[in-house]
């Protein structure tokens, strides 16, 4: 027998584990080891008393689909437990849940410090429609830290931006701007749809809140919409007098104050009560089923993606067609080193390349690959390419698409977990249909 | 809203009401490193029916000034003076786990000022794991985590919360990390392991007690539950199944609604 004591060790449930269980008690929904999906509009009232206190918050509970649903909160409740928040809310979509994000922080007149690469669609979010509810941005490049410190001003409310830039994959410092974030008192806001809470959990890297869209790797598939924020619950709402709405009384619910009431989760139940009342993006039952049935294997996936990518990475660094390969985990990337401290279980399954030829020769490449799916998502099971300046990003000026880091000859990969021969394969049949055009014009 | 006790700042929630002097007053007692925060499934209902209800942050907690008190003693006088700081005479008790160690010995310090006394997960004495409690005074994270991991229950680890999207284990790990952890919850721990006078305060109690107790509560077990309401005269007491030490969040519906009965019942609200 050994005389060593043991030592204390807390048995919270592992990685693993919460992405199976988390959320859901079978006891309480009739022994089913599957979460059910509540299909129903709505739920009974115990009597007047008891409908009044779920409306006035004074106790937990359903009233609603639209502001919530078990089957929803099952899932909110798993991510949140994966990425180590507080809470979570679920919409409809990853651009509902930045849409509701920036309104539940933001108000007219306010303004935001934004990394300037990121998904077409939210560019034009910030670049172009929040500015009609009077919310002004700032965009600075992923890779200038200082710039993010210079671009905040007495009326700036957060900084937002992808770890991984969509879809040039440069980093920005997460940790440096979380600090010049904390120090001017405001949120740092990340999409980690990229990375999934597998490669990264941004909050221990001093986000404040985090955005997915479900839609990608979470869900995995290809089949379902969804979105969500997370909350990391770290950040002091009451430290100033910068969000008045998180910490002043709220005439829409009695005067309460979101901050005092509620703290690490005051920006979940603020961004549900008010904007799932007002603005309802809701996701559906069925949707967050899909998502649930996705998430049971995300280990599994990121994995596998990730041991994918990295060989494609090594194929196509050394292909004869191949002008450039933007990957963290290519030894040559100007974010390397950043990646291996904050990626350290894989850097991801998205490959920015660059095709010897340029746009003619992309075009042929999308259109001769018969495995990879060409179409306008990243994080299916299934490999998929597209070529951003004609297609996800094909809204933006020629301007906008260099500032966005963004080049003609650039074509977006995001790696399935097919058999790797079988991908660079395809790849080939796309390459040889790619120097066609040029081999022709030079004879 | 913020009083003074002592010439300290006091925080209170008020449950999303102002506080109104003649309305009946109860005080929501947290328990150690934790927040007025862990009661807000309980504090909005009686301040929307008839109450001041006042869920407090002890001294060097969330959002209130001043040290954190070094002994159960101390805590139980200042809450007697955060009764008398709100002009009130008398007022209900409710604490939850340390905060029933400082209600039973304000309830037997001051028994004409105590209408009901609501203990939860409460024992009469939480003598500390010396490896926990070093842990804590020594600022170690890993005191939070082991907390919570105990705290909560076989079901209450895989979540289930009753306000949807909330995942409580991480709630409540953000709230005893909110100050420093040597200051609120180090303190606080010594506090409890030193108090001994638990089981003596207990036999002089003689208003309307009730005491809530979970089956998979490990750091107050049940049968050290029984043990303390079976000293005070008439107190009722109610066990819920599947459920640990953090009952107030667990099985925040169940909570309330025996809280509501024993309450109105005993100490009726203005409205009634």
């Amino acid at each position: 027998m050994s005389d060593k004591k043991k030592e204390l060790k807390p048995n919270t449930y592992k990685f693993d584990t919460l992405s199976l269980h988390a959320g859901y008690q079978p006891h309480k929904n009739a022994g089913a080891r599957q979460v059910p999906i509540y299909q129903t509009t709505s739920y009974l009232f115990d009597d007047v008393d008891h409908a009044a206190a779920l409306f006035n918050l004074e106790r937990g509970g359903h009233i609603y689909s639209r502001i919530s649903n078990p089957t929803v909160g099952v899932l909110e409740e798993r991510v949140a437990s994966l990425e180590g928040g507080t809470a979570a809310l679920a919409t409809s979509s990853g651009m509902s849940a930045i849409f509701l994000t920036i309104m539940t922080l933001c108000e007219a007149g306010d303004h935001l410090v934004v990394s300037s690469q990121l998904y077409g669609g939210t560019v034009n979010l910030f670049r172009l429609t929040l500015p009609k509810f009077g919310i002004t941005c700032t965009f600075v490049k992923p890779r200038d830290t200082e710039g993010f410190k210079k671009a905040i001003k007495k009326n700036t409310k957060g900084i937002y931006g992808e770890l991984v830039g969509n879809p040039g994959n440069e980093l920005m410092n997460m940790p440096e701007i979380a600090n010049i974030a904390h120090e001017a008192g405001i949120p740092l806001i990340v999409d980690s749809t990229y990375q999934t809470p597998y490669l990264c959990k941004p909050f221990e890297h001093g986000a404040d809140i985090v955005i997915h869209s479900l839609t990608k790797w979470m869900a995995g598939h290809g089949s379902s919409m969804a979105g969500i924020l997370v909350e990391g619950g770290n950040f002091d709402w009451m430290q100033n007098d910068k969000f008045p709405t998180m910490t002043k009384p709220y005439e829409g619910y009695h005067g309460l104050s979101f901050a005092e009431e509620f703290g690490p989760t005051a920006f979940t139940m603020k961004a549900r009560a008010e904007g799932m009342r007002d603005f309802g993006p809701c996701l559906s039952p069925q949707n967050a089923w899909n998502v649930l049935q996705g998430l049971e294997t995300l280990s599994v996936r990121m994995k596998k993606h990730c041991e994918n990518a990295e060989e494609m990475v090594k194929y196509l660094s050394k292909h004869e067609s191949v002008a450039w390969v933007s990957h963290p985990s290519a030894p040559n990337h100007p974010d390397s080193a950043l990646a291996d401290k904050l990626l350290p279980n894989g850097k991801g399954s998205m490959i920015a390349f660059g095709i010897k030829g340029g746009k003619d020769a992309g075009v042929a490449f999308i259109n001769n690959v018969k495995l990879a799916s060409h179409l306008a998502n990243v994080g299916d099971t299934r490999t998929l390419v597209i070529h951003p300046a004609s297609g996800t990003h094909s809204q933006m000026d020629e301007a906008t698409l260099k500032f966005a880091g963004l080049s003609h000859d650039m074509i977006r990969l995001s790696v399935g977990m097919e058999d790797i021969d079988d991908i660079k394969n395809d790849f080939e049949i796309g390459f040889r249909a790619a120097r066609k055009p040029r081999l022709v014009s030079n004879q | 809203m913020k009083f003074k006790v002592n010439g300290d700042d006091v925080f209170a929630s008020t449950g999303g009401r102002p506080f109104d002097k003649k309305k009946p007053l109860i005080i929501f007692v947290h328990g150690s490193g934790l927040t007025h925060m862990t009661w807000v499934l309980q504090t909005r209902y009686f301040a929307f029916h008839g109450y001041n209800s006042l869920a407090i942050d002890l001294p060097g907690h969330g959002l209130s000034g001043g040290k954190s008190l070094k002994s159960i003693e101390e805590m139980a006088d200042w809450v007697s003076a955060v009764i008398d700081a709100l002009g009130h005479k008398r007022a209900s008790l409710v604490g939850h786990s340390q905060g029933c160690l400082v209600t039973v010995e304000c309830t037997s310090r001051y028994p004409d000022k105590i209408k009901t006394l609501s203990l939860m997960g409460g024992a009469g004495a939480i003598p500390m794991n010396p490896e926990l409690l070093s842990l804590a005074e020594n600022n170690d994270p890993k005191a939070v985590d082991l907390m919570m991991d105990w705290a909560h229950g076989p079901a209450g680890h895989f979540g289930g919360h009753p306000v949807p999207g909330l995942y409580h284990i991480n709630t409540g790990t953000m709230l005893a990390k909110s100050r420093t952890i040597q200051n609120t919850l180090g303190v606080d721990f010594r506090a409890c392991d030193n108090y001994k006078n638990g089981f003596e305060a207990a036999k002089k109690i003689k208003c309307p007690t009730l005491s809530i107790l979970a089956t998979d509560d490990k750091m107050c077990p049940v049968k050290e539950g029984k043990k303390l309401a079976s000293l005070i005269d008439g107190s009722q007491v109610d066990i819920i199944d599947n459920c640990g030490h953090m009952m107030l969040l667990e099985e925040a519906d169940r909570v309330l609604t025996v809280l509501k009965k024993f309450i109105t019942t005993n100490y009726p609200p203005l409205s009634s």
